[in-house]
């Protein structure tokens, strides 16, 4: 029993490698090359952003279309470090990582802070008026951004070192599944799954619906935020412009076109509309109208998303699985027996 | 002080632009719950049919237009994208209609992408700003030491006549009343006996045309025209919906003023100040009235 | 039916993967057997040629694109770039940058490793190769923006030139050409958002007041897409300037140049290379951009022989005239093939080594040298625009 969890926890990581190792041995083959690369890195943070995005919009069932503003905050956090403050021209050549991974954990902190300042007053909107509060958020960001010249104002900041590989982007989106898969299924997760079914009730159940959706938000903002970071070191240029409404509307595209509420739909969402547009290069100025078909068809038959609220096996989790981790947190009481039949 | 009132004219002219394009916002929202992100490109759709227009006009009579080419053309482009908007509302919304509203919204994100690019590939429109002809004439009036245009009276006075005239439809006449029923509950309107699908097309149809109407004159202040000009537009004017409580006619054309103004106020401090002033004013707004000036917020039902 | 879906989905997403992952362009096959007129056949050469063909540079991009298909026509008629006895077919491969920063970066990445160009040409926009340079710079491969005037571009890497003047030669011929003109005062309205706009200003401020001009009223915008100036030209109409410098994008020019003229202020305006573009005049009025001064970087009035084959040329294949974007296009492709018949070894490093040490080149917009610091010694014209919306020939200015 055990031995069979922990292979199950384990076969992704193991799946993972051997995926990273075969895109390896494609580029030396020389049929993969950097262009792919690149594309593959871009989907990463995507997939990652989808993924933060998944938590507060997919799992509890919150309205927030302005999530670009955290990972420009994480963007810019983490560049300040690494091209301003502790440059490549003044920290030994073997310093660069450790200072890499900690502009990451800096732009994470910047962008949750900030989203934890901003859930305090506004999580208590409902609907579409938190909406455009994110909406409203987003911008102020970017505008505010945009003002500021010693990283670059509106011309943004040139020189971001390019850090950011594509090992590490693929450790570190397997992190945020890691991370993500298992706070939804603990009781943080359940408490969002509940508000995000029937908020009223989940109240009426005792859950503190406000603390909840500021935590799920925070969390988020964190993912965000080293998504941003990361993406600042893959394209070495960063400008408060990259990170507008159209970013955030990139996102929610993701998602719901992949499938909220289920992790493997924004894997899905992500990686393929990140590589369509790329793919449907040939096509030239009907590019985007052509993307913009899939887009609409796609949502008119699939309106649940391209996978519909599918799991992969190893990143689901069985109602067995639930029900033993709560009854290992609970003690027994005669009224747990009743229940073992339902749930 | 004439400065002043030389900033409050333009401001005027800017809200009159947000105020009609936010009315197409808030009326499809009241009446379907739907955040149709498309309609700035309604707004682009007008404008550049306009300019396509008079250049037909143009070929067959004299250099200026007349007053009666001028309403002909203004009223085909109206009417026309008002028919796009039922289109876009019929192929891509109907079908979505009881599926969770995140569908439709994405659904919306295509159709706006579409709307841009697909006149964009077309050869004879392409992505180049175009000129946008000389619909008013151009007459200077000075009046204590202020300069206004006879374009910026006549777009101010025709924007205001068209919200009066939508006011009246949608307040006095029974068509209104069934726009109305349809927006506080619809399947009880369906109940009543009046019909959903048509009232819904009507809504998209109006929307759009005041939204086509409100290019028209955006371009006639700034005379470039081009595929991408809506989508900014479009997110503004739905702030201004927000901020006038979304869903109440008056509350768009009010949110759609005080846009206008506070942003031209605002670019005169700082130019970027002007970029932010509309989200800032937002968040001020609904911190004091979290449904916005004249919104109320609807009883959730358990 | 939910199975076939999904069988669909997934074959879909194969096929986007092996579209997206279709092979790298092959080498070319090595020499072939040499042909009857003593001629050796070398391998296909790609140059890659980035430009705004969409979006609001498109009107650019057409230019730019135009010009480079000039010499793509001669070169196919002649069968190739010859070098010493071979041959090499040239291949130019046209790409679309979207007058963005990340798209050029995206478009650079394809180029370099999908389609293994030799050299690139573009793109036109300061602040695109600014943001791509780097990479053309970490891989090898020379990129030569057209009209790239910001002094930092060239400064990203020494893989990095230009077919173009720098901006602080712009700013004083700008700025020269007001002066000598009577002018005393100047205000300046700009955008803050582009680096090319801010480092121009900045440039024709330094050289204007070192004439002995003053900058009477700076006004700045923040961002491409907005389209009101009335409070920033209020505020130049109170300070009453001689002459007004409006160096900003061909999208901005004709809504300021419209509202100023609207507002009531009768001074004219001086810009810089951004005003070549015929389009400006039209958007503009004519009544309203006419006596607007700028700097160019060619003038189809030049005499020179080599300036009017290319007008000629241009006009015959095109029906109008070259402007700035053409010829610098052309230019940088020129600078390219040449740097190519020079080079020691045909690869990326002997092309670019051949490029910093071009000498003499006679182009139509002069006779070019690159400097050590990678930017060609070449001088630039200013042109006014007449009442019909044409721009004419004022006056020479050399570096």
């Amino acid at each position: 029993m055990k031995f069979s969890k922990r292979l199950k926890s384990v076969l992704p990581v193991i799946g993972l490698a051997a995926l990273y190792g075969l895109i390896m041995l494609l580029k030396s083959m020389g049929i993969a090359n950097n262009y792919h690369i690149q594309i593959l890195m871009f989907a990463g943070v995507n997939i990652m952003m989808t993924l933060s995005l998944n938590v507060v919009n997919g799992f509890t069932g919150q309205f927030s279309i302005g999530h670009a503003g955290f990972m420009s905050l994480g963007a810019y956090g983490s560049a300040i470090i690494t091209t301003l403050i502790l440059k490549p021209s003044v920290i030994p050549a073997s310093m660069q990582i450790p200072v890499f991974l900690l502009s990451l954990l800096v732009g994470g902190l910047v962008a949750a802070m900030v989203g934890y300042l901003i859930g305090l007053p506004t999580l208590k909107l409902k609907g579409d008026y938190l909406a455009i509060v994110t909406l409203a958020f987003g911008e102020i960001v970017r505008a505010g951004l945009r003002l500021i010249e010693p990283i670059g104002a509106a011309r943004g900041m040139i020189g971001v070192p390019n850090y950011a590989n594509l090992a590490w982007i693929f450790l570190f989106v397997a992190l945020t599944l890691f991370f993500v898969r298992n706070i939804i299924y603990s009781r943080f997760g359940r408490a969002w799954i509940a508000i995000r079914d029937n908020e009223i009730a989940a109240e009426a159940m005792g859950i503190d619906s406000t603390r909840y959706k500021i935590i799920s938000f925070t969390f988020s903002a964190f993912i965000a935020g080293v998504a941003g970071g990361l993406y600042a070191h893959v394209v070495s240029f960063i400008q408060p412009d990259t990170f507008s409404f159209v970013k955030s509307s990139d996102l929610l595209v993701f998602l719901y076109a992949g499938g909220s509420g289920s992790l493997t739909g924004s894997i899905v969402g992500a990686l393929l509309l990140t590589s369509l547009p790329e793919a449907l290069r040939f096509l030239a100025s009907w590019r985007l109208v052509i993307y913009a078909l899939v887009l609409v068809i796609v949502m008119l038959y699939r309106p649940k998303g391209l996978t519909g609220g599918y799991e992969l096996p190893f990143l689901r989790i069985t109602r067995k699985e639930i029900y033993e981790n709560r009854k290992k947190k609970l003690p027994e009481t005669p009224l747990q027996e009743t229940e073992e039949g339902e749930m | 002080m004439t400065t002043f009132f030389q900033l409050l004219i333009y401001g005027l002219q800017l809200g009159s632009v947000y105020a009609l394009l936010a009315l197409g916002y808030t009326m499809v929202y009241g009446i379907v719950g739907m955040i149709n992100f498309a309609h700035g490109d309604f707004l682009m759709i007008g404008a550049l049919s306009t300019v396509f227009l008079a250049m037909a006009f143009m070929n067959t009579s004299s250099a200026a237009l007349s007053a009666i080419q001028v309403i002909t053309i203004i009223l085909i482009a109206m009417i026309g994208t008002g028919l796009i908007g039922v289109l876009v509302e019929a192929i891509a919304y109907k079908p979505l209609r009881d599926r969770p509203r995140m569908t439709a919204l994405i659904t919306a994100v295509g159709v706006s992408m579409f709307l841009q690019n697909f006149p964009r590939a077309l050869p004879f429109i392409g992505p180049n700003p175009r000129p946008f002809p000389r619909l008013f004439p151009l007459v200077q009036l000075n009046l204590w030491g202020v300069t206004i245009t006879s374009t910026q009276l006549i777009m101010l006075s025709l924007s205001i006549i068209l919200m009066v005239v939508l006011y009246f439809i949608v307040n006095k006449t029974p068509l209104g009343a069934q726009m109305r029923a349809v927006s506080m509950d619809k399947d009880a309107a369906l109940l009543m006996g009046i019909n959903i699908n048509v009232i819904i097309s009507l809504t998209f149809f109006i929307g759009a045309a005041l939204a086509s109407s409100s290019g028209i004159f955006y371009a006639s202040i700034y005379p470039q025209v081009d595929v991408y000009m809506g989508s900014w537009l479009g997110t503004k004017s739905f702030i201004a919906a927000v901020l006038g409580g979304i869903g109440d006619i008056r509350g768009a054309m009010l949110g759609g003023f005080i846009l206008g103004i506070s942003e031209i106020f605002a670019t005169s401090i700082n130019s970027n100040l002007g970029y932010m002033i509309g989200f800032i004013v937002l968040i001020l707004i609904l911190l004091f009235k979290p449904a916005g000036l004249l919104g109320k917020f609807s009883i959730e039902k358990v | 039916m939910k199975k076939v879906s999904q069988v669909l989905l997934v074959v879909l997403a194969i096929a986007v993967f092996m579209t997206a992952c279709s092979p790298s362009a092959p080498a070319a096959p090595v020499e072939s057997e040499p042909q009857a007129n003593g001629e050796k056949v070398g391998e296909t050469l790609r140059i890659g040629v980035v430009s705004p063909m969409s979006g609001p540079g498109a009107t650019a991009g057409k230019y730019i694109v135009n010009g480079v298909k000039l010499l793509e026509e001669k070169l196919r008629a002649e069968g190739g770039l010859l070098v010493g006895d071979t041959r090499y077919p040239i291949e130019f491969l046209y790409e679309d940058n979207e007058a963005k920063e990340e798209t050029t970066t995206n478009v650079y990445q394809k180029l370099i490793n999908q389609d293994n160009v030799i050299a690139i040409v573009g793109p036109d926009m300061s602040k695109a190769i600014l943001a791509a340079g780097p990479i053309a710079q970490s891989a090898g491969v020379v990129a030569v923006g057209t009209f790239t005037t910001n002094e930092a571009v060239t400064q990203v890497g020494d893989y990095i030139f230009r077919a173009c003047f720098i901006d602080p030669f712009q700013g004083k011929a700008a700025a020269t050409y007001a002066w000598d003109a009577g002018y005393k005062t100047a205000a300046v309205i700009y955008n803050n958002a582009d680096a090319y706009s801010k480092g121009l200003y900045e440039n024709f401020e330094l050289a204007f007041t070192e004439l002995g001009g003053e900058i009477v009223e700076v006004q700045a915008y923040s961002g491409s897409d907005i389209k009101d100036y009335n409070v920033q030209l209020t505020k130049i109409k109170a300070a009453n300037p001689d002459v007004i410098f409006i160096p900003n994008m061909f999208t901005e020019i004709p809504l300021q140049v419209r509202q100023a003229r609207e507002l009531g202020i009768t001074a004219k305006f001086v810009g810089g290379d951004s005003m070549d573009a015929p389009e400006v005049a039209e958007l503009a009025g004519f009544e309203n951009i006419e006596g607007t001064a700028y700097v160019s970087a060619f003038s189809p009035d030049n005499p020179d022989p080599v300036a009017q084959e290319f007008v000629k040329a241009f006009n015959d294949a095109y029906g109008m005239n070259p402007n700035s974007n053409a010829v610098l296009a052309y230019e940088a492709a020129m600078m390219i093939l040449e740097s190519i018949k020079n080079a020691t070894t045909i690869d990326r490093k002997g092309v670019r080594d051949a490029m910093a040490s071009l000498k003499d080149l006679h182009l139509p917009s002069g006779t070019i040298t690159v400097g050590p610091d990678r930017n060609p010694i070449k001088g630039a014209a200013i042109l006014m625009y007449n009442a019909e919306g044409v721009p004419e020939f004022v006056v020479n200015v050399n570096p």
